[in-house]
């Protein structure tokens, strides 16, 4: 992993227990590999929320039928990367 | 943190997978101004809803406007006011395209020919006595008449406080036609002496569905965790109302902060052009507001509040698949 990728998601993680207010988890501590549908128990409705701070963050959109593909912090990571990759 | 499987054993998690990414997005609609029943009691007549759009009478127009629905990602539609059955083209609209339900006083019959799996709810308000006060006649007669055996239909059976003590003869006779039920309780919006709610009943009433549910687990379709909130209109120490309300049309939801909510939700009038305030009438008080449909909602949209523990989490999950029973998305 390189270290851009790591810090990509770390912040990811940071993002989404700010926004969803998750207790007793820290960026670091956060699992990327987590399904966050399966085990955080997020919805579409906080994927839309973090869709758009992620927007306002890195200058991507993200389209609502990706949101299904987005279980886990490493695929987000990865998702971001590739559409900042391809704005370069 | 807590995750979903620390707090659950092997078969609730396998129930919780079943339902987790099922991502249901309804709307409600009202398919006509008309109906051929008057009952009291009746939000969509009492609030003056019926005459606040003329209905669309093009078909055309409905096929359109179901096409354009579909682009806003609406995945359930739920087809109410008036009475739906009297414009079956309007219905075949939505029935064509997408999961549909539709509620219905179930006088006139579906022709299973034509919507042969459309999920239909058939409203009932009590006994023949009710019925009859409430209804101007008994219609379970006819819709048992009409619905006997079928398997994408049931009841919405409308509970008031007269019915305390007597559900369960109201339950075996949907039994015994083979249908299923579901109960909801009646808000207080038109005046009719002996139909409003006191405390008291309310706590009476919760035990007597939680028994109904105990002893006719294959026909009533209910969770104890809804009954609770219903009849209390409280949640994890939140009060419901309209800070709460998750079913509000989206177009007038100027709530800051916005609390959870069902996306992208629209109640649409029958001219396709008006919408309502929510899926219940706009004259309602939310804060005694009982409307099953809101208060199943106010708990799915809050999952996250109920990944606390085991109890929480299962609660959320029966009423969720209570829900997903009830419009089709998971099997009786
Ligand atoms: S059947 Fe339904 S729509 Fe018609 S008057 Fe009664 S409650 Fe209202
Ligand atoms: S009347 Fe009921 S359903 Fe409508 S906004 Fe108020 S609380 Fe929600």
């Amino acid at each position: 992993m390189t270290t851009d990728a790591s810090q990509t998601i770390t912040r990811i993680a940071e993002i989404i227990i700010n926004e969803l207010k998750l207790e007793d988890v820290t960026p670091e501590s956060f699992e990327p590999d987590l399904d966050l549908v399966d085990e955080v128990g997020i919805d579409s409705m906080d994927l839309a929320t973090i869709a758009l701070v992620l927007r306002d963050e890195y200058g991507i959109r993200i389209d609502e039928d990706d949101y299904p593909k987005l279980t886990t912090v490493r695929i987000i990571a990865d998702y971001i990367d590739t559409k900042l990759a391809e704005k370069e | 943190m807590k995750t979903v499987s620390s707090l659950l054993d092997a078969h609730w998690y396998e129930r919780y997978k079943k339902i987790s990414r099922l991502n249901i997005r309804s709307s409600i609609y009202d398919v006509t101004d008309r109906c051929n029943l008057r009952c009291k009691g009746c939000f969509f007549f009492s609030s003056g809803e019926h005459e606040r759009a003329a209905e669309e009478k093009d078909v055309d127009k409905w096929h359109a406007f179901v096409e354009k629905e579909m682009d806003r990602g609406v995945n359930l539609a739920i087809l109410i006011g008036g009475e739906p059955t009297l414009c079956m083209d309007r219905i075949e609209a939505f029935y064509k395209r997408l999961p549909t339900f539709c509620a219905t006083n179930g006088l006139i019959k579906v022709d299973r020919n034509r919507f042969p799996n459309m999920m239909v709810g058939l409203s009932l308000w009590g006994d023949t006595e009710d019925e009859t006060i409430l209804r101007g006649q008994d219609t379970f007669k006819v819709t048992s008449a009409n619905y006997e055996g079928d398997s994408h239909a049931y009841y919405l059976y409308t509970i008031t406080p007269k019915q305390l003590g007597k559900t369960e003869k109201i339950i075996q006779k949907i039994e015994n036609v083979g249908l299923k039920v579901h109960m909801q309780l009646l808000s207080n919006d038109e005046d009719v002496n002996g139909f409003s709610w006191q405390e008291e009943e309310l706590v009476a009433i919760r035990e007597e569905m939680d028994g109904m549910l105990d002893a006719y687990p294959d026909t009533v379709i209910s969770s104890k965790y809804y009954h609770q909130i219903i009849t209390a209109g409280k949640m994890l120490g939140r009060r419901f109302g309209w800070n709460e309300c998750p079913s509000v049309t989206i177009s007038r939801d100027n709530r800051d902060p916005q609390p959870k909510r069902l996306t992208n939700f629209i109640r649409w009038a029958s001219d396709l052009k008006t919408v309502h305030r929510c899926c219940t009438s706009e004259t309602r008080d939310c804060s005694t507001c009982k409307d099953g449909a809101a208060h199943m909602s106010w708990v799915m949209v809050n999952k996250r509040a109920h990944i606390k523990t085991t109890k929480d989490l299962q609660n959320w999950i029966e009423v969720y698949e209570m829900f997903a029973k009830l419009y089709q998305f998971i099997p009786w």
